[in-house]
C-alpha cells in the first residue's frame, strides 16, 4: 500500500538512534541508559513549559479577539513576549507563607497536580518515532495519570483552610469525577473502533482513514461528547465553575502564590493541550497527514508536511475550538453541570458505545 | 549485572516508600496526611507491578486506587471532618489494637516462612491486552466472567445502599 511508505521529512528515529550511538561509544551501557532518560526528562519538561507559554499567549488573543480587544501588544513583535515576562515575573515572586494550614499538604498538592499532568504529556505520541511512553495499555495509563491531578486539587482546596478554595475544590472534584466517565466511555468506542489501546498503534491504524471518518456515526458522537467532557475535565469555560472567578476569587488555588499557583496555571494549560492531544490521537488521526484514497498527486504533496506539524495544526485546531467554548457560552450553575453529564452525556456515551459495538461486530465501518 | 542492581535498586526504593509511608500512614494524627501517605504507598505499589512489566495492572492501580479509591476517601473526609481527632488514645484500644497486630504478624511471618517466592519478573515480557481481556471475561477454566459479574452486583447493591442512606437524613 502506498501510505505505508509515508516517510517524514523530519526524521526523530534516525536522530535517536543517532544520539544513541555517539553516547554509546564514550560511555557504558547504563550511563547512555541513564543520559537518555534525564535528556528525554529535559526535553519533556522544555516541551510542556514552552507549550504552556505558547498557550497562554493564545489564550490571551484569541479571548481578545472575540471581545474586539487587541490583546497583549506591548512586549515584543505582537506582544509574543508577553508570557515570557509573565513567567519570569511569576519566578521570580514571593512563595507567601500562610498561617494555620497544613504546611505539607499545601506545598504537596501543586506538584501532584504538575505531576499526573507531565505523566499525562509523556504519554502523547507527538510525531512519528517521538512517543516517551509506549506501552500496550497506553490509552488506559494516560487516563490514570490524568486522574491523579484531583486529588491535587482537593487537597489544595482542603489544605488552604479557606471557605472559597474548600467549595472550588468540592466543585472541581464531583465535576472531574462526573466527566471522566463520559470521557472514558468515548475512549473505550474508540478503542472498540481501533482494537487496540496502544497509542503508537492507533495512530498507525489510521494511516488511511481517520478513525473520526472510518467510524462515522458513532464516531462522531464520540467525537462531540469527548470535546464536551473534556473541556468539563480541564475546568475550562463554560464549565469553568471550581474557579469561578465572580463567585470564589479564584477556587482551590485562591490561597496559592509565586510559582506554587505558576504550577495550577501551568497545568491546567497543559491539560488543555492534553486533552486536545488525545482527541487528535483518537479521531483526527495522531500525526498522520491527510489523505484521501485515489487522489495520489494530493496525497504526496500531503506526505510532504512533517508528522510534528500535523500533529501540533490538528491539536491547535481542537484547541481553538475549546477555548471558542469558553469565550461564547455562558458559565453553568453545578446542578446544570451534575444534570448534563450523568442524565444526558452519560447515557448517551452508553448507547454510543453500543452501536459502536455493533458497527464494528457487523463491519459496518470504512 | 548491571541491569539485575538496576532492577534491585528499583524494588530495594519502592519497598522503602511503601514500608515507611505505611507506618506514617497509621501513626499520623491528621486524617488527611494519613490518606495522601496511603496515596504514596499506592503509587509505589503501582509502581513495583510497572516494573514487573504488568502495567495494565499498574494502570488499574492508579485509577482505580490513586484516582478514585484515595478521591473517595478524600471526600468523605471533606464531607465529614469532625472535631474529634485531638482524642487521647484509650488503654482499651491500645490493648485492641496491639492485639490485632500481634495477629497481623504471626499470619505475616507464616506466609512469609511458608511461601516459596518465584522469579520477581514475567518471563514472557508484557501481557497482551487481548489476553487479559479473554481472560476476564471468558467462562472457561481460569477465566473470570462470574466473579466479574458477583462484584459487579455487590458494587450495585453498595450504590443503592449508599443512595438510601443519603435520602434518609432528608
Amino acid at each position: 500500500m502506498f501510505l505505508n511508505t509515508y516517510t517524514d521529512s523530519i526524521d526523530f528515529n534516525a536522530a535517536r538512534e543517532w544520539i544513541h550511538t555517539t553516547l554509546s561509544g564514550v560511555m557504558p551501557a547504563w550511563g547512555v541508559t541513564l543520559t537518555e532518560c534525564v535528556l528525554v526528562g529535559l526535553c519533556l519538561l522544555l516541551g510542556y513549559a514552552l507549550i504552556a507559554l505558547a498557550l497562554i499567549y493564545i489564550e490571551r488573543k484569541v479571548c481578545a479577539f472575540f471581545q474586539c480587544r487587541l490583546g497583549p501588544n506591548r512586549v515584543g513583535p505582537y506582544g509574543t513576549v508577553q508570557s515570557v515576562a509573565d513567567m519570569v515575573k511569576m519566578l521570580i515572586k514571593e512563595l507567601i507563607h500562610i498561617n494555620h494550614v497544613d504546611q505539607f499538604l499545601f506545598n504537596l498538592a501543586p506538584f501532584i497536580v504538575i505531576i499526573s499532568s507531565v505523566l499525562a504529556f509523556g504519554c502523547l505520541p507527538f510525531a512519528k518515532g517521538l512517543a516517551v511512553l509506549d506501552f500496550n495499555v497506553g490509552i488506559f495509563f494516560l487516563m490514570a495519570a490524568s486522574s491523579i491531578g484531583i486529588v491535587g486539587i482537593l487537597l489544595a482546596g482542603w489544605s488552604s483552610n479557606n471557605k472559597y478554595s474548600m467549595i472550588g475544590a468540592m466543585r472541581s472534584g464531583a465535576q472531574m469525577i462526573s466527566y471522566e466517565l463520559s470521557i472514558g466511555l468515548s475512549i473505550l468506542t474508540m478503542v472498540v473502533l481501533s482494537g487496540t489501546m496502544q497509542l503508537s498503534e492507533i495512530v498507525e491504524r489510521q494511516s488511511e482513514v481517520w478513525f473520526l471518518f472510518s467510524g462515522h456515526i458513532p464516531a462522531l458522537i464520540a467525537f462531540l461528547i469527548y470535546l464536551v467532557a473534556g473541556t468539563a475535565e480541564t475546568n475550562r469555560g463554560p464549565f469553568d465553575l471550581p474557579e469561578a472567578d465572580s463567585e470564589l476569587t479564584a477556587g482551590y488555588h485562591t490561597e496559592y502564590s509565586g510559582m506554587h499557583f505558576g504550577f495550577f496555571y501551568l497545568a491546567e494549560y497543559l491539560n488543555l493541550f492534553i486533552v486536545a492531544g488525545i482527541a487528535t490521537t483518537l479521531f483526527l488521526g495522531g500525526w498522520m497527514p491527510l489523505h484521501i484514497s485515489g487522489w495520489e498527486g494530493f496525497n504526496a504533496v500531503m506526505d510532504f508536511i512533517p508528522s510534528i506539524v500535523w500533529f501540533l495544526a490538528k491539536v491547535g485546531v481542537v484547541i481553538f475550538v475549546i477555548m471558542w467554548f469558553k469565550w461564547t457560552f455562558p458559565r453553568l450553575r453545578i446542578d446544570q453541570l451534575l444534570t448534563l453529564e450523568w442524565k444526558y452525556l452519560l447515557p448517551l456515551s452508553l448507547l454510543n458505545l453500543l452501536l459502536m459495538t455493533l458497527v464494528v461486530a457487523l463491519g459496518l465501518y470504512f | 549485572m548491571m541491569e539485575l542492581t538496576l532492577q534491585q535498586a528499583g524494588f530495594a526504593f519502592l519497598s522503602a516508600v511503601i514500608l515507611v509511608f505505611s507506618v506514617m500512614t497509621v501513626t499520623t494524627r491528621r486524617i488527611m496526611r494519613s490518606a495522601t501517605y496511603l496515596l504514596f504507598v499506592l503509587f509505589a505499589t503501582a509502581g513495583i507491578y510497572f516494573q514487573l512489566d504488568y502495567s495494565f495492572l499498574g494502570a488499574v492501580q492508579l485509577l482505580i486506587y490513586a484516582g478514585g479509591i484515595i478521591v473517595l476517601f478524600v471526600f468523605s473526609i471533606l464531607l465529614t471532618r469532625s472535631q474529634r481527632e485531638k482524642d487521647p488514645v484509650r488503654r482499651r484500644k491500645v490493648v485492641a489494637g496491639l492485639l490485632t497486630a500481634g495477629v497481623g504478624a504471626v499470619l505475616c511471618g507464616g506466609l512469609l516462612c511458608t511461601h516459596l517466592f518465584g522469579p520477581s519478573q514475567l518471563s514472557e515480557g508484557e501481557i497482551e491486552m487481548h489476553r487479559i481481556g479473554y481472560a476476564m471475561m471468558g467462562t472457561g477454566k481460569y477465566q473470570y466472567l462470574l466473579p466479574f459479574e458477583a462484584i459487579s452486583v455487590l458494587l450495585l447493591a453498595c450504590i443503592i445502599g449508599g443512595v438510601l442512606i443519603a435520602r434518609k437524613r432528608k
